[in-house]
Order: C-alpha cells, then structure tokens, then sequence
C-alpha cells in the first residue's frame, strides 16, 4: 500500500468515525433521530467505499458475490419483521455481528498459519479473544432468539452444577486459548477452542429465563460491538475498534439501565436463574380473604367518559393480543372529549429496551404522549383513572411496600395512586414473578376479564353511549 | 516514544472511543432505546471493512470462505439495521393537535 492511499483511507475512516458519533448524538431525540441514522449510514458507506481503493485488494468478483447475498437479506429482513419481533431480529443480528468478527479474526488465524508466519504475542492474544467475544456472543445470540421466537421454552434451563460447568468450560477455553499464545500454530486445539466457545454461548443464555431476555439482548448488543473491536485489534483496523466501542458501550448503557429497571444486579440475572420455579406462595402483601371488585364495561365508560385525565399503562400482554390499536382508538375516543390521555410506560415493559414505544409508534400513538416511569410517576395521584392492559408485576405495589417480596426494590409504576383503576386481564393468573398483586384487590380498582382487545372494543362502546 | 507501541495506540483509541459512546448515549431517550439497538446493531456491522479486506485479498481457499461468510454477515447487519431502524424511526411522530409539550 502507498503512503498516498493509506493516509487518504485513515482520513476517510477519520470522517467515518465522526459520523457514527454524530449519528448517535441525533437519536438523542425523536426529532432528529432519522436524520442521526442516516449520517450513521453515510459513515458506513463512506468506510466502505475507501476499503474498496485498498492497494491489497486484487479481486472483486466475491466481493460483489458476497455483498449482494448479504443485502439482499438483510432487505428482506428490514421489509419484513414485524414490530412484535422485533427484539428476535436484534438477536439474531447481535449473533451475526458476533459471527463476522469470529470468522474474520479464524481467517486471520489461517492466513498466517498458511504463510508460516509466527505469531507475535500480540497478534494471538487478538485472535484468540477475537474467536472467544465473537463466538459467544453469535451461540449466545441463536439461543435467545431461539427463546424470543418461543421455538425454545422460554423457561430458565438449569443443567446440574450449571454454573460450575460453565466455569469450568471457561477454564478449559482460556487454557486452550493460552496453549496457542506465543508458540508455534497449531490448528487442531484451536478448532476444538471455537467448538468449546460456542458450547459456552448456549451454557450462558439457557439458564436465562423469558422475563429477563431485555437484559440478555442489551448484554449480547454490548459483546457484538466488542466483538467488532476485537475484529479491529485482529487485523489493525481504527475504525473497526471505534465503532465497536461505541456499540459495546450502547450495549452496556442499555444492560445497565435493564437490570436497574428489574431491581436486580447483572450477576444475578446471568447466573441467577430467576423464574425456574422456586417454589412456594410468596410474600405479596395480600391480606387472607381479599376480594377483587369486577366492574362492568358501561360503568367504566361512564368512568372514562367523564374523567379529566386518564393514564394507560400498557405492558407485553397488549402486543400479544395485538390490541394496540384499540387502546390508540379509545385513547382518541377519550381525546376527542375534552380528556387529557397520557401514556406511562415501564422501561421492561416489552421484550427489549424501548420496544413498547415503538409499538405503539407503530399505531401512530404520538410519541409526546409516552412517558418514562421518572417522569409520570408523581402524576398518578392525580390522574382520574388509570388503565392497566397486559401489565402485571410492573404494578406491583409490594415491590414498594413489602420487604420480603421477590420483587422489592424493583421500580414500579405507582398506579395505586390513581383516583380509579381499572385492569384489564384475562383471569387472576399471576405475572412472570410467581406473585400476587394487591393492586388488583385495591377498593380503587375494578377488574375487567377480558382479553384485552375484547376489553378495550367493549370500553369503546361504552364511551360512545355517553 | 510511541515506536512499536501499536497494540497500545490502539487500546487508546478503543478506550476513548468507549467514553465518548458513553458520554453520547446516555442523552437517548428510553422511548429511542428500541432504534438505538438496532442502530447499534448496523454500527458494529462494521466489520464488513474486515471481511471485505480478507476476501479482496487472501489467496487461500479456507481463508476466502472464512472471508465471505464474514462479508454476507456483516453485510445484512449493515444493510437490513439501517433499514430497519429508519423503518421505525419513520414511524416516530409527534402530536400534531397539542403543539410541544412535555
């Protein structure tokens, strides 16, 4: 490579780099955040494009080959997924992020294997942790994407001595990985290490249950752009080691702000096994005997019809009855009365960070209408009615209230302290946790059994009577 | 003074790069946190620089497939999480009937 196209590339990746950073900066808000998107792509094509002017490379043919291949699934796969499936889309990308940098950083491995080259310290430590980050992340990813798309029970899988396996696997990996630093390549250990890596990737993601899968997305999110930045240390790449630590610290950010959501540290959701079961009637805060009121749809919309401000709190259970829109019509309905209608929504409300927002995006729900659980929470005392639809353990007042509850200390959404409730559910059965919520044996609250598009369309009705 | 120190200039380059992303994602509002994701997700696609590197150039056999499973890879991350995330910023709209508020 000249000196001349070498600097014009550095320079180029320079500009590259500038531009995913301010790409990012522009999804600071929903104003400028397609803007931020499309500088983020510009960047991409622009380091693209400067690869392409590289001395080394001679030929093109697999190239465009490849190229081709990938964008015309990953079309596909942009026009196709539904909004709903969203956090298996990010999963299965987490996992193919993760697959590029293993696979560059093993065809990195082979070359210098195939030209007899010996490998620097440096050099093999990359690699190996290149293989280890990337591997992982793309087994760990199939695993949970495999659990989101429900093809694999959502339930935490716990072999025997689980941890201790993984731990030991661990050992053995690093081990194998250490036989290969320094010395002379050796190809036999070193397959055996990305077979032992991917095995490490399933061990990790099984015992993980459904309900903690946010954390486990936004976790894998961090490890794909470690991965890409280990794929950069491999082959010397700037820009790779950039944007993989820009993507590693969006992943971390988003874990971090998951487990807080969930009251519970990283470790435990990892190695926990939350949800497989434990056992036993826990401690709810529900008195012995308690009764819950069930109200009727007419009442109800007498309620809404007549209130001055009402809050939705929306959880998973709406998207799986793809109620979304009806909750978007009655909120209209309402709105065209004169009712101040807002939206309050959890951080683990969905499958993924963010997700419920962009559900209900998608049924032109405006986004100054969704509220963060800091920014309602004080502004349920004096809501007139709160609307609960398909949310449970997020309710929960004895996350708040009981200190021997599983769920204490988790953040919740304070509906208790609305003036009326009303919770929409399909029977009494309890949420992910296991646990009961006094919200629904609340004097303030009446229950509406109803699935929740049902629910909704009679709540509709009923407003329009008035 | 920083002759040789390859491995070194680059873990500054990752470390700061890493408190910038910091510093700038945390300003993201959580209702952008889905887009954010799968933004993300197109970034670190960037490894199609690598495999585009190893495909255009290795002479091996082993090593050119290696090479294009990566470059398929990293081009659908590339090309379909752009997409996607334009997809769903396009739907973001504000509440045209009340003005800003909140």
């Amino acid at each position: 490579m000249t000196l001349d196209r070498d600097i014009i590339i550095l320079s180029a990746y320079l500009v590259s780099a500038a531009l995913f950073i301010l790409g990012l900066r522009y999804m600071g808000s929903p104003a400028t955040a397609r803007m931020g998107n499309t500088l983020g792509a510009s960047g991409m094509l622009l380091a693209i494009i400067v690869t392409l002017i590289n001395e080394e490379i001679i030929r093109y043919e697999l190239i465009i080959a490849g190229v081709l291949v990938g964008g015309v699934i990953g079309v596909i796969f942009a026009r196709q997924v539904k909004m709903t499936a969203m956090p298996q889309m990010v999963a299965v990308f987490n996992g193919f992020g993760g697959g590029a940098s293993a696979l560059i950083a093993v065809s990195e491995y082979f070359r210098l294997y195939d030209a007899g080259t010996e490998m620097s310290l440096d050099t093999s430590v990359t690699i190996m942790l290149g293989v280890l980050i990337g591997t992982v992340t793309f087994s760990g990813s199939a695993i949970a994407m495999g659990k989101l798309q429900e093809i694999i029970t959502g339930r935490a899988i716990r072999l025997p001595l689980q941890n201790i396996l993984s731990a030991v696997l661990f050992l053995v990996i690093l081990g194998l990985a250490v036989s290969q630093i320094g010395f002379e390549a050796n190809p036999i250990p070193f397959v055996a290490l990305i077979a032992l890596c991917l095995v490490l990737g399933v061990l990790l993601v099984m015992p993980i249950g459904g309900a903690d899968m946010p954390v486990v997305i936004s976790l894998l999110n961090s490890y794909s752009g470690l991965a890409a930045a280990a794929a950069g240390f491999v082959i010397g790449n700037p820009i790779l080691i950039i944007a993989g630590a820009l993507v590693g610290a969006a992943g971390f950010i988003l874990t971090q702000i998951m487990t807080r959501a969930m009251h519970r540290s990283l470790a435990n959701v990892m190695f926990g096994a939350f949800g497989a079961g434990s056992g036993g009637a826990a401690a709810s805060g529900v008195a012995e005997g308690a009764t819950v009121r069930e109200g009727s749809p007419e009442d109800l919309g007498v309620l809404l019809a007549y209130a001055e401000s009402v809050i939705v709190v929306p959880g998973y259970g709406l998207a799986v009855a793809q109620a979304q829109r009806q909750v978007r019509d009655l909120a209209d309905l309402l709105e065209e009365r004169g009712v101040d209608v807002r939206y309050a929504i959890h951080p683990v409300a969905g499958r993924m960070p963010g997700h419920m927002n962009v559900l209900l995006a998608e049924v032109d729900v405006p986004y100054d209408r969704l509220y963060d659980l800091d920014q309602i929470n004080d502004d349920f005392e004096r809501a007139d009615v709160a609307i609960v639809v398909g949310a449970n353990d997020v309710t929960n007042p004895s996350a708040r209230e009981v200190v021997d509850s599983p769920i204490y200390g988790m953040p919740i959404l304070n509906v208790d302290h609305a003036r009326n409730i009303i919770v929409l559910k399909r029977s009494m059965s309890p949420g992910f946790a296991g646990i009961d919520n006094p919200l629904f044996y609340n004097e303030k609250t009446s229950m509406l059994f109803a699935d929740a598009k049902d629910g909704l369309n009679r709540l509709i009705e009923a407003v329009q009577e008035n | 003074m920083l002759e040789g120190g390859g491995l070194l200039i680059a873990i500054y380059v990752f470390v700061l790069a890493g408190f910038i992303g910091f510093e700038v994602i945390t300003k993201v509002p959580p209702t952008l946190h889905t887009p954010l994701m799968s933004g993300a997700n197109a970034i670190s696609g960037i490894t199609i620089i690598g495999a585009l590197l190893i495909v255009g150039s290795s002479e091996g056999l082993l090593t050119q497939i290696l090479g294009v499973g990566a470059l398929i890879l990293a081009t659908i991350n590339v090309v379909g999480g752009f997409m996607v995330t334009d997809r769903m910023l396009r739907m973001f709209r504000r509440d045209g009937r009340r003005g800003p508020s909140a």
